[in-house]
């Protein structure tokens, strides 16, 4: 073989050929990452080893952490963005894309994420909220943003601030996946409702969903989110997965449930088969096979207003 | 006949490819098994995580099916991890995946998704002028073996889009714009395999 070049990649972008400009952090290049990450499993890792054992295991992203949701609920206390260190690290030791969370309404903490390069930044209900009236101006930031929401009208404010992606909130750190079906019932449930809304009745949908005209048009017309969707917050075995997929995810975030249960390498490794295969029960029964315990869980339904993480954002 | 092409749908931007080529009047549907494998003319490897896709095709049991194919003719387009997924040298992975095209890619080339850009791209044998290409934490074309075509290539060199027979492989991501022309130019090198096995099953016919 001959090599076509001897330019090391940090000799920085190439001048077009085309006779067009090279564009850098547009939307279609935000957005577009996430239409790469779809009917894929984005996992939670706290150690570089964690994140090797994702990766090894097919995650097709990791969010970086220094602790799962399960933990900061046990640990209490206010919850930040993680240490910058741990985030590089585990950047170092993936070539999977790594996201980073903000606390919600953070835009320094995201600035920082921006400045280390992560690849993707969840502004996250998971950690302590820093704003209670506002999320993240994320239009400015280069690198894009996934957001949470527990229905369409959510979901269209956090694409209006500039979300590139996303997720439904569920009810993090508990295993339980009532919340996250809930959320994910909620949002199609608007989706289908705008479809059947005549042009004129348009304008009051907007209102009452708390959202742009423009962004429910568009919803309408294309029956779907302008912008990729996945599912959070209490996805636990390959069943949980796989049911979300069902009702509509392009993919799932799995945070405490691989490594809170008894062999994360395989219940790992079986959530992202079960996501290839979601609507083969035959595969589902082959993954589910000796996986051993799932993370024990908690029910969300038990949990005191003051821990229901979901409830935070509007 | 009508063509049918297979997308692979381990993990990625497979639903964007299905639809671009529904938008050209070409029968396109998901590859996850064995049959679906089997009953495709032509298979596209979409965007998506190359590791992912190429763990899921052990776990399922599809990579030596899928080389196989390829070494009796089978067209396949990789576009970007379905590129990686293409080249006999990947640095920093002992085994590349399937090992087809006679080309190394970099993966990661151009840095991380901050890195990411897209622009105007003139291509070899598309006409109509250049394409616009969005390439997403995209890799790059860094050697070719003696049967490849370039087709694009960037200022420093670097190949970005290019084809080995009936392997087309391109770093960045045709399905993310509305522009059908590398659809139409993968659609025609999968006409032409068809042809091209009519043909020989005429001449063995014959000799018969």
């Amino acid at each position: 073989m001959t090599s076509t070049s001897t330019t090391p990649a940090s000799a920085g972008l190439p001048s077009a050929n085309g006779g067009g400009k090279v564009a850098t952090a547009t939307w279609t290049v935000k957005a577009g990452l996430a239409q790469m990450l779809k009917g894929g499993v984005i996992m939670d890792v706290v150690t570089v080893e964690h994140a090797r054992i994702a990766e090894e295991a097919g995650a097709c992203a990791v969010m970086a952490l220094e602790r799962v949701p399960a933990d900061i609920r046990a640990a209490g206390g206010v919850a930040r963005m993680s240490r910058v260190e741990l985030i590089e690290q585990i950047m170092e030791a993936v070539t999977v894309p790594v996201m980073a969370k903000a606390r919600i309404g953070h835009f320094v903490e995201a600035q920082i994420l921006e400045a280390i390069g992560v690849d993707y930044i969840d502004e996250s209900e998971v950690l302590t909220p820093a704003d209670d009236q506002h999320h993240i101006d994320k239009h400015p930031f280069k690198v894009p943003f996934v957001c949470g929401c527990r229905d369409l009208g959510e979901a269209l404010r956090r694409i209006a601030e500039g979300a590139a992606m996303i997720r439904t909130k569920g009810e993090a750190g508990t295993g339980d996946v009532v919340e996250a079906v809930r959320h994910m019932r909620a949002l199609w449930g608007g989706i289908r409702r705008l479809q059947l809304t005549p042009e004129e009745e348009l304008p009051a949908a907007a209102k009452d969903l708390g959202a742009s005209l423009a962004l429910v048009r568009e919803v309408k017309q294309l029956g779907r989110l302008p912008v990729v969707n996945f599912s959070a917050g209490g996805v636990a075995t390959p069943a949980d997965a796989a049911l979300m997929m069902q009702l509509g995810a392009d993919g799932v975030f799995v945070g405490s449930g691989i490594f809170k249960s008894d062999q994360p390498e395989r219940m790992a490794s079986a959530i992202v088969r079960a996501v290839t295969h979601y609507r083969d029960p035959q595969v589902l029964a082959a993954v589910s096979r000796g996986i051993g315990d799932p993370m024990r869980g908690r029910s969300a339904a038990g949990l005191p207003a003051e821990e229901q993480l979901a409830a935070r954002g509007n | 006949m009508t063509p049918r092409i297979g997308v692979l749908a381990m993990q990625g931007a497979f639903r964007e490819h299905i639809q671009r080529l529904c938008a050209i009047g070409i029968e396109a549907s998901e590859v996850r098994t064995l049959d679906e494998l089997r009953s495709c003319d032509g298979l596209i490897i979409p965007g998506g995580e190359s590791t992912t896709i190429a763990r899921l095709l052990l776990a399922f049991e599809l990579m030596e099916p899928l080389r196989r194919r390829i070494a009796e003719g089978l067209p396949v387009w990789g576009t970007c991890a379905g590129a990686i997924l293409l080249a006999r040298d990947v640095p920093g992975l002992d085994r590349p995946p399937l090992g087809a095209m006679d080309i190394r890619v970099d993966r990661n080339a151009f840095g991380r998704q901050l890195d990411s850009f897209e622009f105007d791209l003139n291509v070899r044998g598309i006409a109509g002028g250049p394409l616009h290409a969005v390439f997403i934490r995209a890799p790059a074309i860094t050697a070719t073996g003696p049967g490849v075509e370039v087709l694009a290539m960037l200022a420093d060199g670097r190949v970005v889009a290019c084809r080995q027979g009936a392997l087309l492989a391109t770093a960045f991501h045709p399905e993310l714009t509305a522009d059908p022309r590398l659809h139409e130019l993968f659609v025609t090198i999968v006409r032409e395999a068809i042809a091209r096995r009519a043909a020989e099953g005429a001449a063995a016919g014959a000799t018969a």
